[in-house]
């Protein structure tokens, strides 16, 4: 920095550029220079969060595994959490970024309850939250470290969309995250284009061979798992956790 | 011993944690995406694919890439999708406030000035975004403004911009602004000849690009407004 200027009514031509006369460093490349380092790498993470839109509701699920690298550490965590009666967060990536965003969340919601003016959040909005949040987080350099599921009921609408750790967000029927987006995408989408107005006992179905198949060939998932289901009968539902059914006969070669 | 002195760091490989790997962030990504706008004399056509993508990923085949500024502007942008939810959240909230101001909507070219502006300001942290930005000005006649990332602004009649944009720019200086052709008179371009050019270069770039694929929409502006349109692509 050649002459930073003190004085309070110096602005500054451009954000995060170099002061006439500097030299400029790229934004992320000093390291050490802070006391404390930004941008570490995931550590106990939990694999896919997929889901579906059916006839009068979405459901999505995601296994009970966190996986420590490529130990299978933590064996029964819950990926999902109910945010009000028509909300339902999922995630993946790293889980102590996943519960700090819970935490968030969950002081959003009491904030909203003290209201007490019959309005709730609705999922839309937590998304465009959601998405805020991780952009802020990903332009410092210190990313939230996961891919985030959002379900719920839009105006009595089916609502499926998800962030990820750059902010890039979309809605769409069908979503996946880490392995499920090469391995459960096709089959969810195939399923959704030959019936969009599946029952829920259709999606039930479809979710369970699902994350059989993900079972079998993703090496971070766990044969047992949560099930996030939001109609407008019965608001939000979380079950689990359920048993996925394998058979590695041949396998004991 | 053999194998201890093979793995270098002297450990034995089975008792090496593989648990916590240093990834490199990138706060980036290519979600590609090809937008084409082609301006007339009293009209604006601009168009989009729908496809969101990362590498060989789909994330979506239904997203919208242009964004309605104003009755006469929009823009269309491709990209890094988290710098383009972020930018035209931005662009407009400022048209909004620019209205409550003036009491008069934007125009145009002023919107593509204020674009470029903003833009730049994040000049040592760009945007990673390639805009085209397609109205009617003052006069009602089309025009077309495009930008690199960092905000330079070139004002033109016909524009191919995203991942494709390389590939149908030359499609469109040959049959748009009729170069290397001889003995051809241009007449002006009408809106039927627009849309069916869009239409034909939005294929061929869905044969070649496979970031750009699944379908279009297109929007043509005129004084009476805007009218949406869409088209299918491969969707392979």
């Amino acid at each position: 920095m050649a002459f930073p200027s003190k004085d309070p009514c110096f602005l500054p031509l451009w954000q995060n550029g170099p002061f006439p006369g500097a030299f400029y460093h790229f934004p992320g490349t000093q390291n050490g220079t802070g006391g404390f380092q930004k941008s570490q790498s995931p550590i106990t993470t939990g694999t896919s969060v997929i889901g579906v839109q059916f006839k009068d509701g979405v459901i999505i699920s995601a296994d009970i595994l966190g996986s420590y690298g490529s130990l299978a550490r933590y064996r029964n965590l819950e990926r999902l959490i109910k945010v009000n009666d028509n909300i339902i967060l999922g995630a993946s990536g790293d889980y102590a970024d996943f519960q700090c965003i819970k935490s968030y969340v969950e002081r959003k919601i009491l904030e909203e309850q003290c209201l007490d003016d019959g309005f709730s959040l609705k999922p839309k909005a937590l998304h465009c939250w959601l998405t805020r949040v991780m952009y802020n987080r990903r332009s410092n350099f210190d990313p939230f470290w996961n891919n985030f599921v959002i379900a719920g009921l839009e105006d009595g609408q089916p609502f499926l969309a998800t962030v990820d750790k750059l902010g890039t967000a979309y809605k769409d029927p069908v979503i996946a995250t880490g392995y499920g987006a090469y391995m459960a995408t096709p089959i969810l989408r195939k399923a959704y284009e030959e019936n969009s107005q599946m029952s829920k006992e259709e999606a039930i179905q479809l979710i369970y061979k699902v994350n059989q198949v993900l079972f079998y060939r993703d090496a971070r998932s766990f044969p047992k798992y949560h099930l996030g289901i939001v109609t407008k009968e019965k608001g939000v539902e979380i079950q689990g956790p359920i048993d996925v059914e394998s058979y590695w006969g041949p396998a004991i070669l | 011993m053999n194998l201890l002195i093979e793995n270098g760091k002297g450990n034995l490989p089975d008792y090496e944690v593989q648990g916590v790997r240093k990834v490199n962030f990138n706060p980036y990504s290519d979600n590609g995406g090809s937008v084409v706008a082609l301006a007339g004399d009293d009209f604006c056509v601009i168009a989009a694919d729908t496809r969101l993508s990362t590498g060989f990923t789909i994330h979506t085949r239904n997203q919208d890439k242009l964004f309605p500024l104003s009755d006469t502007t929009i823009l269309g942008c491709s990209g890094c999708w988290c710098d383009t939810t972020t930018l035209t959240r931005l662009l407009s909230a400022r048209m909004q406030m620019y209205k409550h101001e003036h009491q008069k909507e934007m125009s145009t070219p002023a919107a593509a000035q204020m674009l470029s502006i903003m833009l730049y300001h994040k000049r040592f942290f760009p945007y990673y975004v390639s805009n085209i930005l397609a109205g009617l000005d003052e006069n009602g006649k089309g025009c077309i403004y495009s930008y690199d990332p960092i905000g330079h602004c070139e004002k033109t009649t016909y524009r191919a911009g995203g991942s494709a944009g390389a590939l149908l720019q030359p499609l469109l200086d040959n049959q748009i602004g009729y170069k290397n052709q001889e003995d051809v008179t241009p007449i002006p371009l009408t809106q039927e000849k627009a849309i069916a050019i869009l239409k034909d270069v939005f294929t061929s770039a869905a044969e070649r690009d496979i970031y750009t694929g699944d379908g279009i929409t297109i929007k043509i502006i005129t004084k009476d407004g805007i009218e949406v349109s869409s088209f299918a692509l491969r969707k392979d």
